[in-house]
């Protein structure tokens, strides 16, 4: 609440002289004046939440100045991402988007650049390309990979080998490359780290692409999945139908699984330093925390991983002025899912414009829809409406709001492409 | 609303601090948003099996909505999404979507089967899907410009008996075969 005071103590200040005239002033003619400075918002990472974010603060303001700063030219979505590994896409074209419509139809800065630093005090941006002030400044950078918990891990290496495939991209292909070189008979390995990670029933979709594939492809072979969880994340009994009905015997599931080592010359993966299990490709998804510059922005909270937030305005509770949104967030309820990035993106963008023009915010209604494909033709979902808990200060599911599909469905499948074509059409234009 | 509150908060000072605290009750905007990330921004969907709602009446919406919550329409995630919200936001979200422009689609639709649509409507559902789709009379949903691909699933619902049909609905289709329905989709679709 300080941002509002010293907002509020400064319009307090501002109106102290010219108390009487300037909000006299006020009957006809907002106090922004035409010589305050061009008000600036600046969004770091274009993905599911960055996008967002802008693009609603200047559907919401235009008098907003909004810069979106991105290391790529592009983006490729994490979610459908499976669906290339298990053969069902060509190519992951229908999965990038681009930000030239995006900041054409909002006039949306877009650029290019390498987020070094945030100076929180001095309300700036240091990039590759120079600094960026802003008034109010939305990180929504993803994820990074918590590779020191894993011995013998090599942060540039070890993916070249065992990849995560967990930032879809060359990462996605590479697996994909793997996959098609495997030899009929051998297996492969999934690495599931331990909850909260990037998009729960995620590596369970996975298991289920891949497994498709093994089955029409690669005769003798099955997927092995080591769950570092005591048992499947999300949507548990739809997986295990899934499984049972089309892949029997070719989804070897183990729960409680933590992978600790790792060794890339003789492809095994060591668990909790006893068990040894070997893979002829190993996707290793590693234990996961909030994008790197959240981390050197000093965003991060006491458990050293994630950020925390207001749940109202998604706005860090270590440093003001700066919201954190998506994966990175600590969002309560509320899945580190692209849609629910999407959702709190729009929270986000919400509450940035009431604070700037000193206006009361609105509290948060946010949804989650995620989809996970159990075959070529047959999708699941899980749902949820969330709000905040207020006596908790915490973002909570409606009653009611949260379920998954009674069965596996092929119409949900139909949804989920529509899902895909909406979402990312949102983000890019 | 900005001008009430600075008033206010000079008057009442220090209390005006606190008020800042808490939050006002989401709008219409806060709640439909959070609906686009599936039906589109402000409600126009890109993506065909997924109805835009931009521009649909509020009618139609709440009585969408109310049955997908009640489980008297079949759903998938509707059905769930749904019951996140009282009957108040279903009305709020329904005015929101009803206040946007109506969504053009660009759809590949065989011409033939619009012109024969465009005969059969006239005679048969005008009379409740007025101005050729564009209103709906009651609680009857715009189908103007609508996603063919989501009006064919709906309709396939309508005849397995899965969607209930209003009656006098009932009543036109019945004697209607496949071929002169699927005309009527293709009408109501290709209607900017």
């Amino acid at each position: 609440m300080t941002l509002e005071r010293r907002n509020f103590l400064k319009l307090l200040g501002a109106g102290a002289g010219v108390a009487t005239a300037g909000l006299a002033g006020c009957a006809t003619q907002q106090p922004k004046t035409a010589s305050a400075p061009t008000r600036k918002v600046v969004v770091i990472g274009g993905g599911y939440g960055g996008t967002i974010a802008a693009k609603y603060v200047r559907m919401m303001d235009p008098s907003i100045e909004v810069t979106l700063i991105e290391r790529n030219d592009h983006f490729v979505s994490c979610p459908f991402s499976n669906l290339y590994l298990g053969g069902l896409l060509k190519d992951l074209s229908p999965l990038t988007i681009k930000y030239d419509k995006l900041a054409a139809n909002h006039g949306i800065k877009v650029v290019q650049a390498e987020v070094t630093g945030i100076d929180a005090a001095g309300h700036s941006v240091t990039t590759s390309k120079g600094v960026f002030k802003y008034d109010r400044l939305v990180v929504s950078p993803g994820i990074e990979f918590r590779t020191d918990e894993i011995k013998g891990y090599d942060m540039a290496s070890t993916p070249e080998v065992m990849p995560h495939a967990w930032k879809a991209g060359p990462q996605t292909i590479l697996l994909r490359k793997q996959l098609e070189a495997l030899k009929p008979g051998d297996n492969v390995v999934i690495s599931i780290p331990l909850a909260p990670f990037r998009c729960p029933p995620g590596p369970y979709e996975r298991a289920s692409m891949i497994a498709m594939y093994l089955k029409q492809h690669k005769p003798g072979s099955k997927v092995i999945i080591l769950d570092a969880n005591p048992d499947i994340v999300s949507k548990k009994g739809l997986f295990m139908k899934g499984w049972k009905k089309h892949y029997d015997g070719l989804v070897d599931y183990r729960p409680a699984k933590k992978v600790t080592e790792v060794d890339t010359r003789n492809m095994t993966v060591l668990i909790e330093g006893v068990e040894e299990v070997r893979g002829a490709v190993i996707n290793l998804i590693p234990p996961q925390k909030a994008g790197h510059i959240a981390h050197v922005a000093g965003l991060v909270g006491d458990d050293k991983k994630w950020c925390p937030v207001n749940p109202m305005t998604f706005e860090s509770t270590l440093h003001k002025d700066i919201h954190v949104i998506g994966d990175s967030s600590i969002a309560g309820a509320m899945p580190k899912s692209g849609y629910s990035a999407n959702s709190e993106a729009k929270v986000c963008a919400s509450s940035i414009v009431a604070l700037m023009n000193g206006k009361e915010i609105t509290e948060m209604s946010g949804i989650n829809t995620c989809y996970s494909y159990l075959s070529a033709k047959e999708a699941v979902s899980v749902t949820g409406v969330y709000r905040v808990n207020k006596e908790k200060n915490v973002i909570e599911a409606v009653p009611g709001s949260v379920g998954v599909s009674p069965d596996l469905s092929e119409v949900e499948a139909i949804y989920a492409e529509s899902w895909l074509k909406n979402i990312l059409t949102e983000m890019s234009t | 609303m900005t001008m009430k509150w600075r008033g206010w908060a000079l008057t009442t000072g220090v209390l005006a601090i606190s008020a800042m605290a808490q939050a006002a009750p989401p709008t219409a905007a806060m709640l439909s948003n959070a609906c686009a990330g599936c039906h589109g921004t402000n409600g126009g969907s890109a993506g065909p099996s997924m109805p835009s709602l931009a521009g649909q009446s509020k009618e139609s919406i709440v009585d969408a909505m109310t049955k997908f919550k009640s489980g008297a329409r079949p759903a998938s995630v509707m059905g769930r999404l749904a019951k996140g919200y009282s009957d108040a936001e279903i009305a709020a979200m329904g005015e929101f979507f009803s206040k946007q422009k109506i969504h053009v689609t660009n759809q590949s639709l065989d011409p033939a089967k619009v012109s024969r649509g465009a005969s059969l409507q006239e005679a048969n559902c005008s009379r409740c899907h007025i101005d050729d789709g564009k209103e709906g009379k009651d609680d009857t949903p715009v189908m103007a410009s609508q996603w063919l691909t989501y009006l064919q699933m709906q309709m396939a619902d309508y005849l397995t008996g899965h969607r209930k049909m209003p009656e006098k609905m009932k009543e036109k289709v019945d004697p209607m075969s496949k071929e002169d329905l699927d005309a009527l989709l293709h009408f109501y679709a290709s209607v900017k």
